[in-house]
């Protein structure tokens, strides 16, 4: 075995260190990555666990947990189609055209990124909150928005809005519009292009992003805490559930509840571990054929029914 | 279908002069939508939030946003993110090199892990380091008995920063260093020079765009932080209370007002990092594109 790295060792003269100093910066890295990302997410099931499965059972059957994850999954399933469409629609315009002012939309629908959640929450109060400039007009129509359902799935849309985009718009950049040009020049219309040309290339980053979003939607607590209103078993998602039994001093609760969302953080993790896998894998299937561009000049009818 | 038929018209109004650039259809369609969405869901709320600050006088706007307590929370917010970024670019760019460079056990479940941050629910990890950091904690409990206190302090502030900034710097280094060209280092080897200067010769300079990016956006990402903060901090006003709870503090009073006027510093300071993270992220390209 030793023999073997000194082997490697010496084919790779001069592009790696001594193996004292490789051990040293495994080491640490390992051990940063042991104290700041294995230590809290075993925490947060260690504490949940603290008095057994049936006092965890007990806090996951509690009806406000489970009007809590209804919302919480409300939510999601509103936020992430709408940024889907979103995601693809500006990836498309971004990435496959030149037009005056790209850079700055490209910031723009970067921003939401950098705004603080609760300022983002206070802007929809100052839109449709009582003394907003819809909130009249909403009171005379009874309807609610801030403190309700609908200022939820607003806040949640705005702090998950880039990441489809993000995740794409360098992708497509990427791949070019060569494929997609032949297609047309071949008689495809635009959504036969971007059926059988386009999304079969961008899946997996597509799905990394649509999972990224969800787990975000799922997740927010403070843009989504400053429009709710906290109004126990009606506008408390799953993260704002956490923080009452947390404050009420009931963390074994808390922490069982944390631990749905933990879960769901792993099995993001694990989807997008499996995709990237997947992507890699085609992209080596596709450098593997004979021809010296592979796939330059997909034909739309070949790539299964239309 | 209105859509596809909408979709097509840039085809036929294309066809001579620039065939080649817009012979895709769909722009119209696409940047339409793109804009329209932006609008609804980001740029008129924004707006409302400038409006607001109008009806503030500029003496009432500079109370608002530079009482002590707002103050001293500013300084909490961005030495704490400055801190927790730093950190992370030091450990980011170790945790990147060590992924890209070494072979070890496990290395494919640290690397999935990196991305945890950004899909754990920051209330969780904020209850969570609570609970290891606290006198009965993990950690806690030996660190108390030294005099070293960590949670409801700054300090619990700035460990929540650095595990909500921790993927940045990874995931802009990574793949500058797994594209970065072996030959540049054989060459450097076989004219003699170190393998020390050869990280700062050779390597640093051709990662440096992209480790200001990830430093960027982790700096960015902390200062707007509530959700892990909140339960580490303590939340002491001129101790360890951050700049959002500061808004949030304001609007439960319903000073609207004043909560929006706090906001709108933090959203220019967001705005102007943005710029220059997209700066960063233009030099990176060119830099990416020079020696090849």
């Amino acid at each position: 075995m030793s023999a073997n790295l000194q082997n490697k060792a010496k084919a790779r003269a001069g592009t790696t260190e001594s193996p004292w100093v490789r051990y040293t910066l495994i080491t640490v890295a390992l051990l940063f990555v042991l104290l700041f990302l294995v230590l809290p997410l075993a925490a947060v099931f260690t504490e949940a666990l603290r008095k057994g499965f049936g006092a965890y059972f007990a806090a996951l059957k509690e009806p406000d947990a489970w009007s809590a994850i209804e919302l919480t999954l409300i939510a999601a399933a509103i936020a992430v189609p709408l940024n889907l469409v979103f995601g693809v629609s500006a990836a498309w315009a971004i990435a496959k055209y030149e037009f005056r002012g790209k850079s700055f939309l490209t910031t723009l629908v970067d921003l939401p990124f950098s705004v603080s959640p609760v300022v983002a929450g206070l802007m929809y109060v100052l839109v449709f909150g009582a003394q907003g400039w819809f909130g009249p007009w909403l009171a005379a129509n009874d309807l609610k928005v801030i403190f309700a359902v609908p200022g939820i799935v607003l806040a949640t849309v705005f702090v998950t809005f880039p990441f489809i985009a993000r995740e794409l718009i360098p992708l497509m950049q990427a791949q070019g519009s060569d494929e997609e040009q032949a297609a047309i020049v071949l008689g495809a219309t635009g959504w036969q292009t971007f059926w059988h040309v386009t999304l079969p290339n961008i899946k997996w980053g597509l799905l990394y992003g649509v999972i990224l979003t969800n787990a975000r939607a799922m997740g927010e607590f403070g843009a989504v805490s400053v429009v709710s209103g906290h109004i126990r078993g009606q506008t408390n998602t799953l993260p704002l559930h956490v923080e009452i039994l947390y404050n009420e001093y009931q963390s074994v609760a808390a922490f069982a509840v944390a631990s749905l969302l933990a879960l769901l953080a792993l099995v993001t993790l694990l989807i997008k571990s499996v995709a990237e896998w997947r992507a890699e894998q085609e992209q080596k299937a596709a450098a593997d054929l004979p021809p010296e561009r592979p796939l330059l000049v997909p034909s739309p009818s070949g790539r299964g029914p239309g | 279908m209105t859509a596809a038929t909408l979709s097509a018209a840039p085809l036929a109004a294309a066809p001579v002069r620039r065939a080649s650039k817009k012979v895709l259809p769909g722009f119209g369609l696409t940047l339409g939508y793109t804009l329209f969405y932006l609008s609804i869901i980001v740029l008129i709320p924004l707006s409302a939030l400038l409006f607001k600050t109008f009806s503030l006088t500029w003496e009432q706007f500079v109370t608002a946003v530079s009482s002590p307590r707002v103050m001293a929370s500013y300084r909490l917010t961005f030495g704490a993110s400055l801190f927790a970024a730093l950190f992370n670019l030091v450990f980011g760019l170790l945790l990147a090199w060590v992924l890209v460079r070494y072979k070890f056990p496990g290395k494919k479940i640290v690397d999935a892990l990196v991305d945890l941050p950004f899909a754990l629910p920051t209330a969780v990890a904020g209850i969570s380091l609570t609970a290891i950091l606290a006198g009965n904690g993990w950690i806690g409990q030996y660190l108390e008995p030294l005099g070293i206190k960590l949670a409801f302090t700054p300090a619990g502030v700035v460990i929540a920063l650095i595990f909500i900034g921790l993927p940045f710097v990874v995931r802009t280094v990574q793949p500058v260093l797994e594209d970065a060209e072996k030959e540049l280092e054989e060459a450097a080897t076989s004219l003699g020079a170190t393998r020390l200067q050869i990280f700062t010769r050779v390597i640093l300079p051709h990662i440096t765009p992209a480790l200001l990016t990830g430093f960027a956006m982790a700096f960015a990402r902390a200062i707007g932080e509530y959700g892990s903060v909140i339960f580490i901090a303590g939340n002491m006003p001129m101790i360890s209370e951050i700049t959002p709870l500061i808004i949030i503090g304001k609007l439960e009073q319903y000073d609207y007002a004043g909560a929006t006027a706090v906001a709108v510093v933090m959203l220019v300071i967001s705005f102007v990092l943005l710029l220059v993270i997209n700066g960063l992220q233009a030099w990176q390209r060119r830099n990416a594109g020079a020696p090849a």
